[in-house]
């Protein structure tokens, strides 16, 4: 990276930052809300772990993977309605005055993802095992399982940033919530993909990337190390962040030729 | 010379409710919410925790579809109220709420239209819901006094939560309130048995559930659908109390908007 660029990157990654910190409204739904259903959750499906091939005798454990999944939708909120505020605003006018890169633009915008990823995944990887859940992978594993947590939240992130773009409307962005929410619920999200009985839904959820995602989270928190599992859930991110930011970088060029 | 007489109760009321239904049904940002929500609920819980009926203990033969059917249903007739509480609130921010309170002589028939549209909320949600649900197979062993049972506990749920919203929007009098209304909603509905009956929560849960009041209604509706009603009279009393309770609620808020000019 070209000290420029590096310049330009660190410029809009601070604003980004202390952006996502000064606005409780965004950090602490996001750390509230998924934690609330987590403590519903395994103490409503606690007997569930008593149906044969149920992976473990902890339903918190199980669970805790989907706080992670659920802060990463938040982080497609947070990220777009951040950048249509500019759009919105007139700040990206200003900023196209200026001989910044798109590259360093993005970069800098989902830097605040990055530390709401970070915060999130820590609380809730240090609320779940206060409350009793299992961490079979150890320490190493809690690293694994954060780094995992941001790369999904930085990929969810880009998704955010292009809807933004898109569309230059927050209300536009808001609106998507509800669509990023099927792909969680119509996953392994409640019970392993084994145990889906109905069959049009074990289907949908056995395509579903989000379940592999959860599986690969639950693979560290459960199992130890699966290295298959974690190879295709960090697979799947990774690829999720490069089409975010490759539709992010062309929805880029098209509102800056029209502006 | 003639003077054009003040409108009653219930001609402010048809108006409200008729422009607030208006702008449910023309505006996809208000009607796709609040008839997906719901869904997404139901589909995720009957269709993806179907297995837990197999969990020991577990005892309802009319199926989880129906199980959860229950929740859901009341689920989204609180939430109809709530969302009318967020029109409300966005009446106060663009000033149409301040025009309804000069113009009205009878401002409790404003609260009133609220409600209406909310209960009609509540039924073309419900009318939807249950669709997709027999679609999906769901069964239904209740028979006619049963199910007209289960949608009356549905609609005495809107109405209360409707008075909740109502209570908190005319006194924030901003979109903001949004979380103070839908919160403590989503709170109290999902601290009540929503997956296995109350028998087979353990815990904190059980403790918490078995002093919620959502959990007599939901027992009641459970028990209306399975053609084997039980906590009838609870329910319904719980049910009839709570409306009464916070359109006080509503009541006192209305106050605060009237002083508040």
């Amino acid at each position: 990276m070209s000290p420029g660029l590096r310049t330009q990157v660190g410029q809009l990654a601070r604003r980004s930052v202390l952006r996502t910190l000064r606005q409780p409204a965004q950090i602490v739904p996001a750390l509230i809300f998924p934690l609330f259903l987590l403590a519903v959750n395994s103490g409503g499906l606690k007997d569930a772990t008593n149906l044969p091939g149920f992976p473990t005798d902890s339903y918190l454990t199980f669970a805790l993977a989907v706080p992670f999944m659920q802060g990463a939708l938040f982080s497609v909120m947070n990220a777009g309605t951040d950048l249509a505020r500019d759009i919105e605003t007139g700040f990206l006018n200003r900023l196209a005055l200026t001989p910044l890169r798109g590259a360093a633009l993005l970069s800098g915008l989902l830097a605040g993802a990055v530390v709401l990823g970070l915060v999130q995944a820590v609380t809730y990887l240090v609320v779940g095992l206060l409350a009793g859940a299992n961490l079979a992978a150890g320490f190493g594993g809690a690293l694994v399982l954060v780094a995992l947590a941001v790369t999904i939240t930085v990929a969810f992130g880009t998704i955010g940033l292009f809807a933004a773009l898109r569309t230059g409307s927050g209300e536009a962005v808001q609106s998507l919530f509800p669509v990023f929410f099927v792909f969680l619920f119509l996953s392994a999200m409640a019970l392993p993909l084994n145990l889906l009985q109905t069959q049009w839904f074990h289907d949908i959820a056995a395509v579903n990337p989000v379940t592999y995602l959860l599986e690969a989270l639950r693979s560290l928190l459960i199992e130890g190390w699966n290295l298959g599992q974690l190879a295709l859930g960090f697979g799947i991110a990774l690829t999720v962040l490069a089409i975010g930011m490759y539709a992010a970088s062309s929805a880029l060029k098209t509102r800056l030729v029209r502006t | 010379m003639s003077t054009a007489q003040p409108a009653g109760f219930w001609t402010i009321a048809r108006a409200v409710a008729w422009r607030s239904v208006r702008i449910f049904l023309g505006n996809p940002a208000f009607l796709l919410p609040a008839v997906i929500f719901p869904l997404f609920f139901f589909v995720s819980f009957a269709g993806g925790l179907s297995a837990v009926a197999n969990v020991p203990g577990f005892d309802f033969p009319t199926g989880y579809t129906a199980f959860q059917f229950v929740f859901v249903l009341l689920q989204s007739a609180a939430f109809g109220g709530v969302f009318t509480g967020f029109g409300i609130a966005r009446d106060f921010e663009t000033g149409f709420a301040r025009r309804y309170l000069l113009a009205a002589s009878n401002r409790g028939g404003i609260v009133a239209g609220y409600a209406m549209a909310a209960l009609f909320r509540a039924i073309f949600t419900a009318a939807i819901l249950t669709v997709i649900a027999l679609l999906a197979g769901m069964n239904i062993d209740g028979e006619g006094v049963e199910i007209f049972g289960l949608y009356g506990l549905a609609l005495l749920v809107n109405i209360a939560a409707t008075m909740w919203a109502a209570g908190v929007a005319m006194r924030v009098r901003s979109i903001q309130g949004g979380p103070l209304m839908q919160f403590p909603v989503f709170l109290i509905l999902f601290l009540a048995p929503v997956y296995v009956p109350l028998a087979l929560l353990s815990g904190w849960i059980h403790a918490v559930a078995s002093v919620n009041p959502v959990t007599a209604i939901l027992e009641a509706g459970r028990g209306f659908i399975s053609g084997d009603p039980t906590v009838v009279a609870l329910a319904l009393g719980i049910g009839a109390t709570l409306p009464v309770l916070f359109a006080l609620w509503a009541r006192g808020g209305l106050r605060r908007a009237e002083a508040a000019g």
